[in-house]
């Protein structure tokens, strides 16, 4: 059955990209192999821990349940596009100061799901915190700190920002 | 064991008409996949059989949340997100709202959808507690026209259904009628998020002076697939509510459960929890009714 192997069109980080895979090929798989994109990891490969996380469309995802195809025409976010070396985006910049890293396998989650409850909810509680990044586990660094960066990294956003917003896809 | 992608056919005909008619022209080769929380998983792990998937994903015909006369029409395709964010479905069908908010995560939310929920036919599925005790109907839809059932006639058995080979699940119809009643809903799980239930108790009820006049009630992770306890509910139907028949319906949920020993629960913790539910329910009942 591979015959089939359509090429997929999507705009990934404001960049236009087309490639061939097999549409059952998870969309993490094509971000990491076909477009060198290591940023977004993967952890449980099964849903339950967020590394994966990124942005399809304006909604969070987890891109380990993605197979390709479903990624047609989409506009993806990966934590490429947030910010960069020496132009951090407030979020990672947050998460830099209060201590919101340790081993970082599941930071790019992390902020992503951070981007993506901000986008939505620009001055979350503590609780709505919880709930924004209960997809997304953590094994090092017991949250607390995570959850600080995010609310550093609200205080810190202003409206000049770019979160990237919703898309039509 | 990982899933190979060039093992299992996938593709996306782009219109409800073509994946119906695919549905019937090769009935039961194609197995349909929306948001895929739950195929990509078993696909993952190398344990998906299912060889030839059509993607349902992105079919607006399926995503829509409408309100028509006295019920509310929930497209097959809307997600969890769309369901917890809607006016509507929150005004109308609070129990669903809510139980929107608790499916897996955010991330999670975004893409698994009403239909999968149900299609899927997990004995622990989120969505269907409320959906029981608001007396929704579900709407299937095949080349053959469309045709409604009550939903909880829609599983026959363990992750088995009501839908013939060539159908496909359409949408939920939910009543706009239980605004007056009393209102129930309630998981309990290792966590808050991203947690299988190890039980779920819904009800909506209705009292007339003093006495209980409309009750359901009905359960996940208690049987085969979630369903209503009619025992329980008769032990209920037409008494007062007090201390004396809340212990009895209590005795009668606890003979009526079919509960199981699984990696998540025990039987005998999944009956003991949902008996204290359902007192927790009739409690708030009995103080509702007593306030001025």
């Amino acid at each position: 059955m591979s015959e089939i192997r359509p090429t997929i069109s999507f705009t990934v980080n404001g960049e236009k990209h087309a490639v061939e895979a097999p549409p059952m090929k998870r969309l993490l798989d094509v971000l990491r192999e076909d477009l060198h994109l290591t940023g977004t990891k993967e952890g449980c490969g099964e849903g339950e821990c967020g590394s994966c996380s990124v942005r399809m469309n304006g909604e969070l995802v987890n891109s380990c349940l993605v197979p390709a195809l479903q990624a047609e025409g989409a506009w993806i976010e990966t934590v490429e596009g947030l910010g960069k070396v020496g132009e951090l985006h407030p979020i990672q910049q947050a998460f830099l100061e209060c201590g919101g890293a340790q081993c970082g396998i599941c930071t790019p989650g992390m902020l992503m799901a951070t981007a993506q409850l901000l986008s939505v909810n620009p001055h979350p509680t503590i609780e709505e915190i919880r709930e924004g990044l209960a997809g997304n586990l953590c094994r090092c660094t017991g949250f607390k700190r995570i959850f600080d960066s995010v609310a550093a990294a609200a205080g810190q956003m202003d409206s000049t920002v770019s979160m990237g917003g919703t898309h039509a896809g | 064991m990982r899933g190979n992608a060039e093992s299992h056919k996938l593709i996306a005909p782009g219109s409800l008409a073509e994946v119906l008619e695919l549905l019937s022209s090769e009935p039961a080769e194609w197995t349909p996949i929306a948001g895929g929380t739950e195929i990509m998983v078993a696909y993952a792990a190398g344990r998906l059989c299912e060889k030839k998937l059509v993607s349902l994903w992105g079919l607006d015909e399926l995503r829509f949340v409408e309100t028509l006369g006295d019920s509310i029409a929930i497209g097959a395709g809307t997600t969890f997100r769309d369901l917890r964010t809607h006016a509507s479905v929150e005004s109308g069908a609070p129990l669903l709202a809510k139980a929107a908010t608790w499916i897996g995560s955010i991330a999670n939310q975004s893409r698994a959808t009403i239909g999968g929920n149900l299609a899927n036919g997990s004995p622990a599925a989120d969505s269907s507690p409320a959906l029981l005790v608001y007396d929704a109907e579900v709407e299937l839809i095949s080349v053959r026209g469309k045709r409604r059932i009550p939903y909880c006639e829609f599983h026959t058995g363990y992750k088995r259904n009501a839908m013939a080979a060539d159908e496909l699940l359409y949408a939920v119809h939910v009543p706009l009628r239980f605004a007056a009643h009393k209102q129930y809903v309630r998981k309990v799980g290792t966590r808050r998020a991203m947690a299988i239930s190890k039980v779920a108790l819904a009800g909506t009820a209705l009292l007339k002076e003093g006495e209980v006049n409309e009750i359901r009630i009905a359960a996940a992770s208690l049987a085969a697939f979630p369903a209503r306890l009619y025992k329980t509910e008769a032990a209920l139907r037409g008494g007062p509510i007090d201390r004396d028949t809340i212990r009895e319906a209590q005795g009668a949920l606890m003979a009526e459960a079919k509960p199981i020993d699984d990696i998540r629960s025990t039987a005998a913790y999944r009956s003991r929890v949902a008996a204290n539910l359902l007192g927790e329910f009739l409690t708030e009942l009995l103080a509702a009714e007593a306030r001025p």
